[in-house]
């Protein structure tokens, strides 16, 4: 049976710790009677996954089976999550590719002809017809792509339909595609709190108009936080637009949630707690240190992102959405919290290689902030691990370093704008229109694999509210010039962070580490 | 003076400040005699401040284009930056273009009857010899003397609120008036200014004062740089590296990465060009947008520039040479533009270090460096001489 998570607290025999570093791990001494968070063990999967899809789609959860939903001559859509996750990609075949086969198979069996299959990619960057490939499989690639296997394009002015507004004036659009079939199928994968429910339709078929109603930092500052929805006014707002979605077309939700097993066995020893490490994991450590110390950053990244994550499913439902999420949102609790006990002072993370917009390839600066301050900082309920007013300390590179294909718009945005100003509110009303609407970044992102423009204020506001709550945010061994225009504070060392930190916290503080990934949900007493 | 060994040498050298400084150079000092007043009319100056210029520069380190070669008459004194007095105790800056007016040539050619001495094409006739400007011609002397000659048309009274520090600025800044003007950058343009040494810097300047665009954009090689263009008014200050990234971005460009340089599908409506290196023009005509213009203000050499993005943008390309009379200000005096707007520019900050005229080594070798040294405009100081 997979060991819950655990709280450890560090005392004269306890090792050091694990950091990530970017494309790199360290291994730090943390003070004595600092709290060690581990996340849970990875949970047993499903032994026989496919079966376990077929009976979700023949008892689904307030809802018809998915077969008596099906029949001849109808226009069927199946839409699908993108490559953000899960993270690191699935180890093939990956969750999509087995519930998309038995819809197809489901839907060939109706004699259904007219079926397209749409990547649900928002704002997000197109993908290569690999990792298209990589998601869905050979089989579904080759039989549907590209005519009828594509990827949503949120700046189509053709193939998007305006629905309406919510009642709290949120307007939503839809892709043209889903809003006049006779059904959409939606196949999710839910790997953290935040994902899946209304927000897949809401987010992944819809266009800018639709998604800048909760896509603020107004709405992000009121998140907290949006790993879990209930405190999440995004998640409140996508809800608002998904219902009206839902009255507009016919909708069967299929949601799939996998365990925290992020790691192959040649890095078997990220997954484990430093006490549990072997002799082999112990050499393996020491061999991607010195890998990771003398590589160039590119042999690097390459070897990084080469990773793929044997995750296990351990969840599927499907059937009408709330029912569905609900259901989802309890299988990725069950997996993922940790209970906490009472905030600190200090809150030190490792940000890893790797977030769910830098898939192959560099993990910018603006792009770090979002993992650190964003995703890996709101990794919890109730409460945050760090006391208000307290220091984050984060441990990466931090260079300045940009993909020109996938984040074109990052690079303005790290010279332009946050050389003016870093405050997410101020940056949004001088900003978000013009990296909006500016044509080359529009053309990027339908045309090349770039994420749309206004995508990096997007990975900004996803920091807002940590922003705001931490007294100070210092990075360790990062490159000074590039934390200083993002606003924060540099140190060294990590002994020097803890004395920088004191100067905000005062002596003696109380220090939380939070050993992620694999990654964890804070349920904070 | 004219040598085609000395230029060799120099050449051979790359320009190297010690090389171009030495006694195989162009450049000696020595004392010569004063030069002649061609005509009665004309006056004495004796100056006090002349600025190196980068075309002085360029003469001097053999990166000068031959075609000034036979617009030149040698052997002359340098300097044509100038603030000085009469005989009167007056202090003065110089005009120095060598126009029909001061050749006494009546009726004068076309362009001079426009306003625009630089153009003039009897810079052959006269009392004086050939050459466009005092500081290039045998017959008038040159600020890096103790005496020049002037005509009374060459003559601008300065008020004594100006320094000479900041007077010795009003040549360069008069050119930069009437690049500005010759632009004609429209309130709705994005303007990009490419280089921030002297001519750089008071193009961000004039282009702000005389035709204020909707975004002025410096590019600038040195922290110093920067800091001034901003000063001077630019928008932004970007470093030549980024250029195609924060034009492209300010104008909402396409961009297009060929095989040697990117090119910008649209791009800024005007390009003050003052760098006058191959480089840099041929990124200004790969970024300035189509039908757009490219304004050459710093003086350019012989530089290979591919014509082809000229060719299919259909791009003006212009050169803005000196001063004159401005048609957009009613006829008014560059000069006289540009002295008016200095009141209130703190030109002196410009201006420094300073050197006497036997330390011209010293001084030749600084100049040649002065952005990198954080300084814009390295002058003679010859009041020690009279001291």
């Amino acid at each position: 049976m997979a060991r819950p998570g655990a709280v450890i607290e560090v005392d004269r025999n306890t090792p050091p710790v694990l950091f990530h570093f970017g494309e790199g791990i360290r291994l730090e001494k943390l003070p004595l009677g600092a709290r060690i968070v581990y996340p849970p063990d990875p949970l047993d999967p499903i032994a026989h996954p496919e079966r376990a899809i077929k009976r979700a789609l023949a008892k689904p959860m307030e809802d018809d089976p998915l077969k008596s939903l099906l029949r001849r001559g109808m226009k069927l859509t199946i839409a699908f999550d993108d490559l953000s996750l899960p993270l690191p990609p699935m180890a093939a075949p990956d969750v999509r590719q087995l519930v998309m086969e038995e819809v197809i198979d489901m839907a060939a069996e109706a004699g259904i002809e007219d079926l397209h299959i749409i990547a649900a990619l928002g704002l997000h960057r197109r993908m290569t017809e690999d990792e298209l490939r990589h998601i869905v499989g050979e089989r579904i690639f080759s039989t549907f792509h590209p005519d009828r296997l594509y990827q949503h394009d949120g700046e189509d002015p053709e193939n998007n339909v305006y629905i309406g507004k919510t009642a709290e004036g949120e307007d939503v659009t839809l892709s043209r595609r889903a809003a006049e079939s006779d059904l959409v199928v939606y196949v999710n994968l839910t790997l953290v709190p935040m994902d899946g429910g209304h927000k897949s339709m809401s987010t992944g078929l819809a266009s800018f108009r639709s998604i800048r109603a909760h896509h603020n930092a107004k709405t992000l500052l009121a998140s907290r936080s949006y790993m879990n929805p209930p405190d999440s006014a995004l998640h409140h707002s996508c809800i608002r637009q998904g219902q009206l979605i839902e009255d507009t077309v016919r909708v069967f939700h299929i949601e799939t949630t996998v365990n925290n097993h992020a790691f192959p066995a040649i890095a078997s020893f990220m997954q484990k707690r430093e006490t549990d490490w072997t002799a082999q994991d112990q050499a393996m450590f020491l061999a991607t240190k010195q890998m990771t110390d003398i590589a160039p950053v590119a042999f690097k990244r390459n070897v990084f992102h080469a990773m793929r994550a044997p995750y296990g499913l351990t969840s599927v439902q499907a059937g009408q959405v709330d029912a569905v999420h609900d259901q989802t949102l309890d299988a990725v609790r069950k997996q993922l919290t940790v209970r906490v006990e009472g905030q600190t002072d200090i809150v030190t993370l490792g940000v890893p290689y790797l977030g769910p917009y830098n898939v192959n390839s560099a993990m910018n600066p603006i792009l770090v902030v979002c993992m650190g301050l964003g995703y890996l900082f709101n990794f919890y309920r109730n409460k945050p691990v760090l006391r208000k007013g307290g220091v984050l300390i984060l441990t990466h590179p931090c260079r300045y370093e940009f993909d020109a294909v996938q984040h074109p718009s990052y690079i303005d945005y790290y010279d332009e704008v946050l050389a003016d100003t870093t405050d997410p509110i101020e940056i949004e009303k001088k900003y978000e229109m013009r990296f909006a609407e500016d044509p080359w970044f529009r053309q990027l992102y339908r045309k090349s694999h770039a994420y749309h423009g206004i995508h990096p204020h997007y990975a900004w506001i996803w920091a807002a509210h940590a922003m705001e709550h931490a007294g100070d945010v210092i990075f360790v061994g990062a490159d000074r010039d590039v934390v200083h225009r993002l606003g924060f504070k540099c140190a060294t060392t990590l002994e020097d962070a803890f004395e920088m930190a004191e100067q905000t916290v005062g002596r003696y503080p109380s220090v939380t580490h939070l050993r992620m990934p694999p990654i964890m949900l804070a349920d904070v007493e | 003076m004219r040598s085609i060994p000395a230029f060799a040498v120099v050449k051979a050298a790359g320009g190297r400040a010690d090389v171009a400084t030495s006694a195989l150079s162009m450049l000696k000092l020595g004392d010569v005699p004063e030069p002649e007043l061609p005509t009665r009319d004309w006056v004495r100056v004796k100056p006090n401040l002349s600025g190196i210029c980068g075309s002085d520069l360029a003469a001097i380190s053999g990166h000068i284009s031959l075609y000034l070669d036979p617009l030149t008459s040698y052997p002359f004194v340098p300097g044509h930056e100038v603030v000085g007095e009469l005989e009167d105790g007056s202090r003065v800056v110089i005009e120095p273009a060598l126009g029909c007016v001061v050749r006494g040539v009546d009726p004068p050619c076309p362009r001079c009857a426009e306003g625009r001495p630089g153009l003039c094409y009897n810079v052959t006739e006269g009392p004086i010899e050939v050459g466009l400007q005092t500081g290039y011609c045998a017959g008038t002397g040159g600020g890096w003397g103790e005496v020049l000659v002037a005509h009374p048309s060459q003559i601008h009274a300065i008020p004594e609120s100006l320094s000479d520090e900041a007077a010795v600025l009003i040549e360069p800044f008069a050119c930069c008036v009437h690049a500005a003007l010759r632009g004609g950058a429209g309130k709705d343009d994005i303007v990009v200014v490419s280089g921030a040494g002297t001519i750089g810097l008071l193009t961000v300047a004039a282009v702000r004062l005389f035709t204020p665009p909707k975004r002025l954009i410096a590019i600038a090689k040195h922290p110093t740089q920067r800091d001034l263009a901003r000063k001077l008014g630019a928008d932004q200050v970007i470093v030549p590296a980024d250029v195609y990234q924060r034009v492209r971005f300010a104008t909402g460009a396409r961009r297009l990465d060929g095989m040697n340089r990117p090119l910008l599908l649209g791009g800024a409506d005007v390009t003050f060009e003052c760098v006058g290196r191959a480089d840099s023009l041929n990124d200004a005509v790969r970024y300035t947008r189509e039908g757009g213009t490219v304004v050459a203000v710093g003086m350019p050499g012989e530089e290979k520039v591919d014509w082809a993005p000229i060719w299919q943008r259909e791009l003006t390309v212009t050169g803005a040479y000196a001063y004159g009379s401005e048609p957009k200000h009613k006829g008014k005096r560059t000069f006289d533009l540009a002295l008016d707007a200095a009141a209130e520019m703190h030109l002196d900050e410009l201006t420094g270090p300073l050197f006497g005229l036997g330390e011209y080594r010293d001084a030749i070798t600084y100049a040649m460096s002065a952005g990198r040294l954080g300084a814009v405009k390295v002058a003679f100081d010859l009041r020690r001489l009279r001291a």
